[in-house]
């Protein structure tokens, strides 16, 4: 026989073949890579900030407690978490918010106006009211938010932790 | 190059026999009713690929089962798909082995010598029920609890024994987390297992014993 000029059938059956083939392996391919990444390009963020109530609340010198919750979500699971921060008005108006997380094991500080401290019940930390290092096993002075005023109402930076 | 490479494995694996075998069978002229048994091969395949890929979100206990769901329907990329997929594949897959099961009987295609590929194709075509009928329960949803609730039941009347095979499938009393995790382990891996082997066997017999053709007038 002869070679025809055109395409064989069977030619034309394997390139159809290949070509829905690989447009189906397509369809179906992308979504399932997708699929299974998807929590890895999903961006959570925490920051935000939350309101601690009126700045008439908290008084000069001494460091008032406020406490909060957030919640996250992490697929079908939601945590709650408890936050506290020690709100201190310094006498020139300047505002200072710690995290009573201890920054050696993260148990929580408790402030002693007897001692003018605040002290780690679990392994004896000790911060000063603006929270540096006195003594103890703390690696580094207590974290602090950063604040804003607005309206004499008073907020906190909360940025994940 | 490649075509060094291709001979250099298949002294080895055979891979050319195999395809002629498989796949470049002499077989009679049939006509479209004979692709059905591809199409459920295909089902299946695709079932148990959307199958695995849910896994990775979904949760078998009364706590989350639901919860993970909801994830992956609105929480996930393509989660709708790939669930849907497996929801809609389900439902034609029933109806795909229960046509292809037809189409034997009616042409007479479970005769000698294919007898016991009759007799793995019905129990694989009682599995596939049995995948329908433990997936339904996994959303875990107001349906499938009540819908397992009462397909247990109907299990229940049976006469003397009943009772036992009601609390078997059920893992107690009532629908609980057991009926849950049981349903669930049934699903993904007891009955997968077993579907897999008997097709096996099915695509064993069909290949040696080749497939029987359209009867004719004369038959």
């Amino acid at each position: 026989m002869p070679k025809s000029p055109y395409m064989s059938r069977r030619e034309f059956v394997s390139i159809v073949t290949a070509a829905a083939g690989t447009v189906m392996g397509a369809i179906i391919g992308i979504p399932a890579i997708g699929y299974l990444i998807a929590p890895a390009l999903q961006k959570v963020s925490a920051d935000t900030w939350i309101p601690v109530g009126p700045l008439a609340n908290y008084p000069v010198g001494v460091p008032i407690l406020f406490n909060f919750n957030r919640t996250t979500v992490s697929g079908w699971v939601q945590t709650v978490n408890s936050y506290g921060v020690y709100i201190i008005k310094q006498e020139n108006g300047s505002i200072i918010a710690l995290s009573n997380k201890c920054t050696h094991l993260s148990c929580r500080v408790n402030w002693k106006p007897e001692d003018s401290a605040y002290v780690c019940p679990c392994h004896d930390a000790w911060f000063t009211i603006t929270g540096d290092k006195i003594k103890g096993p703390q690696p580094r002075p207590l974290d602090s938010y950063e604040t804003k005023i607005e309206n004499d109402n008073l907020s906190i930076h909360f940025i994940g932790s | 190059m490649f075509q060094k490479t291709f001979n250099w494995l298949d002294e080895r694996l055979g891979m050319k026999t195999i395809y002629n075998t498989v796949l470049d069978r002499k077989v009679p002229k049939v006509n479209w009713w004979f692709t059905l048994g591809s199409a459920s091969l295909f089902l299946v395949l695709l079932q148990g690929i959307t199958g695995i890929m849910l896994t990775i979100y979904y949760v078998p206990s009364p706590d989350h089962a639901y919860d993970s769901i909801q994830y992956i329907m609105n929480g996930v990329a393509f989660g709708w798909l790939i669930r849907g997929i497996h929801h809609w594949g389900a439902s034609l897959m029933v109806l795909i082995v229960f046509f292809h099961m037809l189409r034997t009987y009616f042409f007479g295609a479970y005769k000698y010598p294919r007898e016991f590929t009759w007799v793995t194709g019905v129990i694989l075509l009682l599995l596939t029920l049995g995948m329908g009928f433990t997936g339904y329960l996994l959303p875990w949803n107001q349906r499938a609890y009540w819908a397992t609730t009462v397909a247990t039941s109907i299990a229940g009347t049976v006469p003397f024994i009943g009772n036992f095979i009601n609390q078997a499938l059920r893992g107690g009393a009532d629908l609980s987390a057991v009926t849950l995790a049981r349903f669930f382990s049934v699903h993904i891996w007891w009955f997968p297992a077993l579907i897999a082997g008997l097709i096996g066997v099915h695509l064993y017999m069909v290949i040696r014993l080749g497939i029987s053709s359209v009867p004719k007038e004369e038959d």
